[in-house]
């Protein structure tokens, strides 16, 4: 297994044109999540491209890094990513939604090479990350387990179990990145500090302190920057057999990013672009015209 | 064997198994010295994991140990298993086929008089729903050992109902346990009574009292209601035409629909009667008291069975 180690140009590269691939391929399959996959591009395309010790050839390898998307309906986004990374075809992203495919709506881990964990119903992926990573402690096994929770999903109770639990094994060998994209589906009534057009799941909660006092490692990030996103990564693999604490990595992000029609507006959670859209997003993404 | 209450032997059997199989972890939602996962947990502690009361993360924890290589039992009240948790159920062992145990006791009407609250009365119902779920009520201890020993290598999701206390062991130490086939306890010529669980022992008694009556049943019980074979079940039923069930649960999509659904899988006609509890709430109170009121005791299920089929009817 070893890291990809991309610098952060060719990482914004590779981010653009999974963004794009996300947008195609809702378009053409008319249905999908569009807002939490492109929140959540930069923090995936920094793990499957530089940070993780994976190998596209050997998706089920034993001393891999795990990597489980607990706000499993942004799974085009994950797709994408695996795709670009050589986990399946990149055409086979246009099956996606469609019958016999091995892209479900919702992550399957029986079904898609790569897709450590299903999930899709939310608040689970933080508990089954614990038990990889204390099966990974009892094996002695070196590797790292990361999940991806949405802010809106830490409204699930479950959630906080696992964030109970989780430093009682002292699992520093597992990161939970939160995509704190400020929206959900519908969301709370606007107050006067919420950045977006709706209230933020967790506006009134400061997480940090909600993590450090239920004792885990905190980092705090812009999440589309990615020397802040690559380091933080650093830091949690450097907690990782030294800390004895999980860490939270608190990723500050925009719902939709990439896109300007998309970008911090709720109503693009899942959406179909129009033509005019698609082409739009095309120029903006990969350049260039029609 | 003695008789010996059912959650006593699986503590007992699966710290046997997991003496040479390290493979196998209990995960206790905080209940250990009610389920025996105690006894376990004093024997093997490095494959002992405290899950706290918080049940949904641990059937999260055990899905990512599966993945590993680890077959993890989920020991808690049943009612927290089947009810509570149903959504991860769904998603993280029916949905990944991963050999995860619910080890589900307490499970039924006698839960040491802790009431409607902790009761599980439809666990057969719900768990028989789940895709790839193998569901198991074991009659008395002998079988509840072979069927725990069965569970503890089978590939695949499992849910067991084990009851807390104590009752006569009706199987010899000679049983064998075969996975999808109901067992023939007795022959009769009177009708059919087909029984599932420690309710199956409470029959056996029913059926006693009847026959000082001159009247023999044929007596079946179903340890595996998931997966079950309809070939088998027919052939069990040896030509009756009129069957009456029994259970420690709702008659609501338990062993009776069970039945018959097979039945009209089968394309044969029969009539059945339920006995089980009924659509409602129960109570806290003593075990006789229960079993009496809820028509339970072997002297109701009696009583109901001659309701059901009048010694004139089939004369």
């Amino acid at each position: 297994m070893r890291r990809e180690g991309k610098p952060p140009a060719e990482l914004e590269r590779i981010a653009r044109e999974a963004r794009w691939r996300v947008i195609e391929t809702v378009a053409s399959s008319k249905a999908g999540h569009v807002g939490g996959p492109l929140s959540a591009t930069d923090l995936l395309v920094a793990l499957y491209f530089s940070q993780m010790r994976i190998d596209p050839t050997e998706p089920m390898a034993i001393d891999r890094d795990r990597f489980i998307l607990s706000k499993g309906h942004s799974a085009i986004g994950l797709y994408s990513v695996l795709a670009l990374r050589g986990y399946f075809p990149v055409e086979e992203l246009s099956t996606f939604d469609h019958g016999n495919s091995r892209l479900q709506g919702h992550p399957d881990m029986l079904l898609t090479p790569g897709v450590d964990s299903s999930t899709g119903s939310l608040g689970q992926g933080l508990a089954i990350g614990s038990g990889m990573a204390m099966a990974a402690k009892r094996k002695r096994l070196d590797f790292h387990t990361w999940v991806m929770i949405g802010d809106g999903e830490i409204e699930e109770g479950m959630v906080w179990e696992s964030v109970i639990c989780a430093p009682r094994y002292g699992l520093d060998n597992l990161t939970a990145i939160i995509d704190l994209n400020g929206l959900q589906q519908y969301g709370w009534p606007k107050s006067e500090d919420d950045r977006w057009d709706r209230g933020e799941p967790m506006g009134h909660v400061d997480l940090g302190a909600v993590f450090e006092g239920f004792g885990w490692n905190v980092i705090q990030i812009d999440g589309h920057d990615f020397e802040q996103i690559l380091g933080a990564y650093a830091e949690a693999e450097m907690f990782r057999g030294s800390s004895g604490k999980p860490t939270a990595i608190l990723a500050r992000t925009q719902k939709g990013h990439g896109v300007s029609f998309t970008a911090g507006t709720y109503k693009w959670h899942n959406g179909v672009p129009t033509a005019e859209q698609l082409d739009l997003a095309r120029a903006e993404l990969m350049g260039g015209g029609r | 064997m003695d008789a010996k209450a059912q959650r006593l032997v699986w503590g007992e059997t699966l710290t046997m198994l997991g003496r040479d199989d390290d493979r196998i972890l209990v995960i206790d939602g905080d209940l250990a010295t009610s389920t025996r996962a105690d006894i376990f947990a004093d024997a093997l502690p490095e494959q002992f994991i405290q899950g706290g009361i918080a049940e949904q993360n641990m059937v999260g924890m055990a899905l990512g140990l599966s993945t590993l290589g680890y077959r993890p039992w989920l020991s808690s009240f049943s009612v927290f298993l089947t009810h509570r948790i149903l959504d991860q159920l769904r998603m993280l062992v029916s949905q990944t086929k991963a050999p995860i145990r619910l080890a589900g006791s307490y499970a039924g009407l006698l839960n040491g008089a802790s009431g409607k609250t902790h009761q599980d009365l439809i666990d057969l119902a719900i768990m028989r729903q789940l895709p790839n779920m193998t569901v198991l009520a074991p009659a008395d201890a002998v079988e509840a050992e072979a069927v725990i020993r069965w569970a503890a290598e089978h590939d695949g999701p499992v849910y067991l109902r084990l009851a807390r206390d104590p009752v006569a062991n009706i199987f010899g130490t000679d049983y064998t346990f075969t996975p999808a086939i109901p067992v023939v306890l007795q022959d009769g010529e009177e009708a059919l009574v087909i029984s599932t669980g420690v309710q199956t022992v409470r029959t056996s008694e029913a059926l006693r009292l009847i026959a000082a009556e001159g009247r023999i049943f044929r007596h079946v019980h179903v340890p595996m209601l998931k997966p079950l074979s309809t070939e088998a079940l027919v052939e069990s039923i040896g030509g009756h035409r009129v069957i009456v069930t029994v259970e420690e649960h709702s008659i609501i999509g338990g062993l009776g629909s069970l039945v018959m659904e097979h039945l009209s899988d089968a394309g044969m006609t029969a009539t059945v009667h339920r006995i089980g509890l009924s659509d409602g709430w129960s109570e806290s109170a003593p075990n006789p008291f229960l079993l009496e009121k809820y028509g339970l005791s072997a002297e109701r299920v009696a009583a109901q069975i001659r309701v059901a089929v009048p010694a004139e009817a089939l004369t």
